[in-house]
């Protein structure tokens, strides 16, 4: 596609940027993809004139093009952003449905004019309908989604809605509103709403299950000494209890601190996992640690490692 | 969850006073979540092409023809789509 941007356009070398302009335009008008969806020539044709239109409507690019600098289509793989999805590609699929024009035929009347036309049995037409599903998307926070939540949502219609999230959900499930979709005809039932929930994870808390796990850094101190330590848990801060001599990456549990309970399922665990941190250097430790070391001179923690290759 | 902040960076070029004005006519209606707009990609597919149509000098009054007749031709296309498949597997 590396032909010449004033050919592409069809301007002159000398046309003014108002010219230029212009023929843009009007090659983009016509041949826009999402006014000719369906036309692929039409999509190479809008590109080529988006890329010449690129380098012809920026006198700095013009003049190196003319300079020949750069070439049609040096220039174009920069200009032209590779990852644009075009409207039609998202109209032409089911979700294309929520900027519907409405006065469409439902697939449950295309099926009507089928059976009728393949078995003539069925009597179609004035039969209740139920209304057709919308599909939404709603992110949720991490922590609505251990602990359960409502989230109040406005949608395209205007509607206000609550849509209970339920302690536990998970990443990509479907919760069903009844009757928040589109309405139903001849007296059906509406459609519902389907919200697929998105969680959004979290700086520190990793979700397993129903358990909820974290990394809790811990001094050298309270790793060898033990004692109570404030953890951060979904629900509130608790006091955890570090045995004393506890190892770095020790897992340790919290019962009940994972998924909240919900609809009969007892609540998940949250589980610790120590991270030892130095903290700031000090004399006197690392003067006792010496003196430690070569009282455990023989002491070797890396034996079973060694051992295993 | 696309916001406001990330369709302008996705779109270079637009400014979110445009954007906020679509949205208050329409012409793009993503969810609101806390009062802040929530875009999905479709949204920000149709954001884009409003901006292109803006482009071409589709004016203010004009532009609301030009959508409503391309949502009509979508729409079409659609339902065409699932007759020829209904044709291909008239059973489903």
């Amino acid at each position: 596609m590396a032909t010449d941007p004033y050919e592409t356009l069809g301007v002159s070398r000398t046309a003014t940027q108002d010219e230029i302009r212009t023929a843009f335009r009007k090659i983009a008008k016509k041949n826009h993809p999402d006014l000719n969806p369906g036309d692929s020539a039409a999509e190479d044709r809008f590109k080529a004139a988006n890329a010449a239109n690129e380098i012809l409507s920026d006198a700095d690019r013009r003049a190196k093009f003319d300079r020949g600098e750069i070439d049609a289509a040096g220039q174009e793989r920069q200009a032209q952003r590779p990852d644009r999805q075009y409207y039609r590609d998202f109209a032409q699929g089911s979700g294309g449905a929520r900027y519907g024009a409405g006065a469409g035929l439902d697939p449950e009347d295309l099926g009507d004019i089928f059976g009728e036309y393949f078995s003539s049995r069925e009597p179609g037409g004035s039969r209740p309908r139920k209304g057709a599903d919308r599909r939404y998307r709603l992110e949720v926070p991490f922590l609505s989604a251990i602990n359960g939540a409502t989230e109040r949502l406005t949608l395209p219609t205007g509607e206000t809605v609550d849509v209970r999230i339920p302690a536990g959900i998970e990443d990509g499930q479907a919760l069903r509103l009844r009757g928040k979709g589109d309405p139903g005809r001849n007296g059906g039932p509406d459609g519902d709403a389907l919200i697929e929930v998105g969680v959004v994870p979290h700086g520190s808390f990793r979700r397993v299950g129903r358990n909820v796990e974290l990394d809790l850094p811990v001094t050298l101190a309270e790793a060898v000494l033990g004692g109570k330590v404030p953890v951060p848990t979904p629900r509130g801060e608790v006091n955890l209890m570090i045995p004393a001599g506890s190892e770095a990456g020790a897992r340790l549990r919290l019962r009940g601190r994972g998924v909240a309970e919900s609809g009969g399922t007892a609540a998940g665990d949250m589980f610790v996992t120590l991270l030892l941190v130095a903290g700031p250097r000090d004399g006197a430790l690392e003067t006792a640690l010496r003196e430690w070391q070569e009282r455990h001179a023989d002491f070797d923690p890396r034996e079973a490692v060694r051992r295993s290759v | 969850m696309i916001t406001v902040a990330m369709v302008l960076a996705r779109v270079p070029g637009l400014d979110e006073h445009r954007l906020r004005l679509w949205i208050a006519e329409e012409w793009v209606r993503p969810m609101r979540q806390g009062g802040e707009p929530v875009f999905e990609e479709i949204d920000l597919a149709r954001v884009q092409l409003i901006f292109d149509l803006d482009r071409m000098e589709v004016g203010l009054a004009a532009m609301p023809v030009v959508l409503s007749l391309l949502d009509q031709l979508h729409e079409h296309r659609r339902q065409m789509h699932r007759v020829l498949a209904m044709l291909e597997h008239p059973a489903r």
